[in-house]
């Protein structure tokens, strides 16, 4: 107790040590006084008084200094003159300063920045109760890993597991609410009861859904998300226990959840309602529509509830060959599904940041090492003078500090602006899929992350002078003219300092090519429409008005003749699913008269209207295409791709063909009338499926993606569209407006794609900087290590340009190192992340070739300037310098 | 063990001994008495004791504060606070304990 209070005093002492330090010597005075005033007492003469008692109280000095250290804490004391020597140190070389504090910024900003994203996007926990222990489980199949579990799979997975203490399912959903202003879209998830207390979280407002609300018949309930809430109900309690109409049937508001709740793999969803009644085909084992989320029971592990999961599809699979052939299971944590497909490519910029920072701190430390050597005489004289090593080490241990510390502040305060506005720049519908982003926030683990980076670069920084300082004996430093040969190791490691940030830069730039290119091929992949000049929106219509068939063609034509007369308007046509949206929403197809094993041949399938393919501008390949009157009165038609062709009639014609269901139940049967180009349904980078197409007219449907062709700008039609369609009847809902070119810009893929590329291109753009900068700082080292040898050229007849070329030749020597490795290393690299190519080598020749080029031409840019001042040196101040 | 390592621990005992006979004093008066006790034995830089009166003042055991002298001259006073009362008699036990040990041990004809 008494040490800690003696301790806390000393460093209270640290901070207001002037009185103190006037007190002691106040304090001494008088002691000197006192004594002086005895010894006279005692018949000195006064000078006699005053020195023997100067001489009794001991070197008066040492008196103070040995007071001082007990006062305070001498080590910190230490620290504090080294910081400020440090700091003096940095002023007095302030393009030194600026420039090692500016790369340290740029390496801190953006690694922090990705840490941010990474430790938003993967470390951070669930917001769930015991979120480890929760577990995605879902179905499986060939083409899709991460397939939907159907509903009637999900009843006996649910029934005959022994892994999972709770066990629920949801899927997406959406519906039109009736508002006093017209029908408004929200979207929604449907989930099995239980949903809630499996994740562990209940409703701020309100309660859950209680088992018997997810029974067939039941009532139907709302919980509301926060959001909600405050949107269409005004936040106001008194909402619970009403009914609100969706999709024109009441449902009970029975409560709301909290505002932090997010559930990251089924989107913002405003709304959600408990699976009641099974909905459309979901009483047929073959509908896969839902995915399933667990709670793994105590001591069960995932690969024992994956081995048990994957033990009971095989028994359903016997047990229903017809509908489960091929149905396995999967079973993931569900942290790794939350995070979904942003996993990779944040791991790839995560490695990308780490590369700058490495880069950047090498750079700093070449610039640190050429300033060590500009300050061995000072360094040789504070040894001389008895400073011991580790002193120094602490001593460039502290400078380094300084470095780092500035350049993370400043990376820090970059950082802070540029996150947010990193988020700002993802498209809407993408973060709604990662709420997790929306509530970004400083944690533990990344304050750990920044203290780590920091303590590393430190290290590294202090580390460099010191290795330089034990190399060179410093005594004999203090002769000067032992500079050019000491200098010769020291740049020869500073060369290979440049080449790795070359090598690097190379790298980087590759990939930024490569990705760069696989983006522009993406934006330019074969559509099979023409993309221009269209415009779209989505709508749903809902109630007793539009039941049956022939209402919804009623509907259809409705809207096709309205349109039809806005302004501008040459063709509409509507589908069920926009094109390049994704493969999905497929069917399984049997062709008549072909031998068949109840095996899946999953096609995408969609509802379109007559004049679809002709709005499009779809190439016909054979036969013709939906009339009019291809509807209820006459026989059933349908249209395929040529994908499809491929796949099923490689050696016939297709056309009077005839396709069913698996059963080729009577009604199935249709006749395949014509045959469009592959017209692109999935994102730009997925292969094209077979696809079937329905005329709208023989298979309706009440929610639909009308697209039109316009002879004006189709954004300016967008709002006539709106409102024309919701004046129809109120009863109508609309979302997404947008025009086609927008929408495919704004697909997944092609987000993606782009962004990795821009985001690739950014650190090579600073990679490439800094290796240039470095080759810069080490060229000029040379420069100024050998201006003596170069007078003595000089004096001795050599030309000018043959000088410049000798800094050129090295600087062409550094350049072509870098190249040569990195271009082997980046090939390497790029094949292992090939995935995220598109129709691009890893070794693509005009991508490398510019690259080369690029750096070579760089590097010779770099020499210039200590070129030309090599060929500056005049030999007569040269010699006499030295 | 050398000398000045005895002297640390012994230093403080005499400071805190001598404060408590004589009651508050200046570093100066301890200085003296601390040399007239030891009988000329000990001949000490006066100056030694003021780290050791500023690390007693760290630990609470004195306190000071500025006075008049005898002569009328400007001097910092140190005397002892409670807890430094309760630290003599502890110290000085302890130390007369260790004396006695030792005495036995370094005595020609030991007790046994």
């Amino acid at each position: 107790m008494r040490r800690v209070r003696a301790w806390m005093l000393r460093v209270r002492d640290l901070f207001g040590g002037r009185p103190a330090e006037a007190d002691f010597n106040a304090e001494l005075e008088s002691h000197l006084q006192l004594h002086i005033d005895d010894n006279l007492r005692a018949g000195m003469s006064p000078a006699e008084a005053r020195r023997h008692a100067s001489i009794t109280l001991g070197g008066i000095e040492g008196v103070r200094e040995a007071h001082r250290d007990r006062r305070r804490l001498p080590l910190i004391d230490v620290l504090r003159r080294d910081v400020r020597f440090a700091s003096r140190q940095l002023r007095r070389s302030p393009g030194f300063a600026a420039a090692a504090i500016l790369v340290l910024a740029l390496g801190m900003a953006s690694t922090v920045t990705i840490l941010a994203f990474v430790d938003a996007a993967l470390l951070r926990p669930l917001p769930y109760q015991q979120p480890t222990r929760l577990v995605d489980v879902t179905e499986s199949v060939k083409q899709i890993p991460r397939d939907n579990l159907s509903y009637q799979d999900y009843l006996d997975w649910k029934r005959m597991n022994t892994v999972f203490a709770a066990f629920d399912a949801y899927t997406g959903s959406g519906f039109m609410m009736n508002t006093p202003s017209g029908a408004r879209p929200v979207t929604a998830v449907r989930v099995t009861a239980g949903f809630f207390r499996t994740l562990g979280i209940t409703p701020a407002i309100g309660r859950d859904f209680r088992d018997e609300e997810g029974q067939p018949g039941a009532a139907e309930t709302v919980v509301l998300s926060h959001v909600a809430w405050q949107k269409y109900f005004g936040g106001q309690a008194s909402i619970l226990g009403q009914t609100i109409t969706l999709d024109s049937a009441p449902h009970q508001v029975i409560g709301i959840l909290p505002p932090q709740f997010e559930f990251a793999p089924a989107g913002t969803a405003e709304m959600w309602t408990p699976i009641t009644t099974p909905r459309g085909c979901e009483q047929r084992r073959s509908c896969h529509n839902l995915y399933g989320v667990a709670r793994l029971k105590d001591g069960v592990s995932i690969e024992a509830a994956r081995a048990e999961l994957v033990g009971i599809a095989a028994r359903l699979e016997q047990q229903y060959p017809d509908s489960n052939r091929g149905q396995g299971a999967v079973v993931a944590p569900l942290s790794e599904v939350a995070a979904g497909n942003v996993r990779p490519a944040l791991l790839l910029l995560l490695g990308g940041v780490v590369l700058l920072q490495v880069i950047a701190c090498l750079n700093v430390s070449s610039l640190l090492l050429v300033r060590t050597d500009s300050r061995q005489r000072e360094l040789a004289v504070r040894r001389a003078i008895g400073a011991s090593r580790s002193r120094l080490a602490a001593q460039f241990t502290v400078e380094a500090l300084v470095l780092v510390i500035s350049g993370t502040a400043l990376g820090l305060v970059a950082a802070w602006f540029v996150v947010p506005a990193l988020v700002h720049l993802i498209p809407a519908d993408l973060i709604n899929r990662m709420p997790y982003l929306q509530s970004m926030d400083v944690s533990g683990r990344l304050i750990a992350g920044v203290a780590g980076i920091v303590t590393l670069s430190t290290l590294v920084l202090a580390v460099t002078p010191l290795v330089r300082l034990s190399r060179s004996d410093a005594i004999f430093s203090l002769a000067e003219g032992s500079r050019g040969s000491s200098g010769r190791t020291w740049r020869r490691l500073g060369a290979r300092l440049v080449v790795v940030e070359l090598i690097i830069a190379v790298v980087l730039l590759v990939g930024a090519g490569l990705l760069g290119r696989s983006a522009y091929r993406l934006m330019h992949a074969e559509l099979g429409f023409e993309p221009t000049g269209l415009a779209s929106i989505r709508l749903a219509a809902f109630g007793p008005r539009f039941e049956g068939h022939a209402a919804a063609v009623g509907l259809s034509r409705t809207i096709a003749e309205q349109v039809g007369r806005i302004p501008g308007v040459t063709a509409v046509g509507h589908t069920s699913v926009r094109p390049v949206s994704f493969n999905g929403n497929t069917t399984w197809i049997r062709i008549v008269g072909q031998p068949f094993n109840g095996e899946h041949n999953e096609v995408n399938y969609r509802q379109v209207s007559a004049s679809y393919f002709e709005t499009l501008k779809v190439q016909q390949i054979r036969g013709r295409r939906f009339a009019d009157a291809d509807d209820a009165a006459h026989p059933r038609v349908v249209m395929i791709n040529q994908a499809l062709q491929r796949r099923y009639f490689p050696n016939e014609d297709p056309i009077g063909q005839r396709i069913g269901n698996t059963g080729l139940t009577p009604d199935s049967i249709v006749e395949v009338v014509g045959v469009v180009a592959d017209l692109r349904e999935g994102g730009l980078d997925d292969e094209i499926w077979p696809a079937v197409y329905y005329p709208f007219n023989q298979d309706s449907d009440t929610s639909m993606a009308l697209i039109v062709r316009t002879a004006v700008p189709p954004a300016s039609i967008l709002p006539a569209l709106d409102s024309i369609i919701r004046g129809i009847d109120p009863n109508i809902g609309t979302m997404s407006p947008t025009t086609i070119e927008d929408y495919i810009d704004a697909s997944p893929s092609a987000y993606m794609h782009r962004s990795t590329a821009w985001l690739v291109a950014a650190f090579a753009g600073a990679a490439w900087a800094l290796g240039v900068i470095g080759l810069y700082g080490v060229l000029a080292y040379l420069v100024s290590q050998r201006t003596r040898e170069i007078g003595v050229r000089l004096a001795l007849g050599a030309e000018r340009h043959t000088v410049a070329g000798m800094v050129v030749r090295e600087a062409g020597k550094l350049a072509v190192a870098g190249v040569g490795v990195g271009m082997l290393l980046a090939v390497g690299i790029a094949t292992l992340m090939r995935a995220l190519l598109f129709s691009t080598a890893p070794w693509d020749a005009p991508t490398l070739a510019v690259v080369a080029v690029v750096l070579v031409c760089s590097a010779l840019a770099a020499s210039y300037v200590p070129a030309r001042r090599a060929a500056a040196v005049n030999p007569i101040d040269a010699l006499r310098a030295e | 063990m050398s000398k000045t390592d005895i002297w640390q621990g012994t230093l403080a005992l005499m400071i805190l001994k001598t404060l408590e006979s004589l009651g508050p004093l200046h570093g100066y008066g301890i200085a003296r008495r601390i040399e007239q006790t030891s009988g000329g034995l000990l001949s000490l830089n006066y100056g030694t004791l003021y780290p050791a009166l500023l690390r007693l003042e760290q630990e609470g055991y004195i306190r000071s504060e500025w006075g008049s002298s005898e002569n009328n001259r400007k001097a910092k006073f140190y005397e002892l606070t409670r807890a430094g009362r309760k630290q003599v008699s502890r110290e000085t036990s302890e130390w007369v304990t260790t004396t006695e040990i030792l005495a036995r041990f370094l005595s020609p004809k030991g007790e046994a």
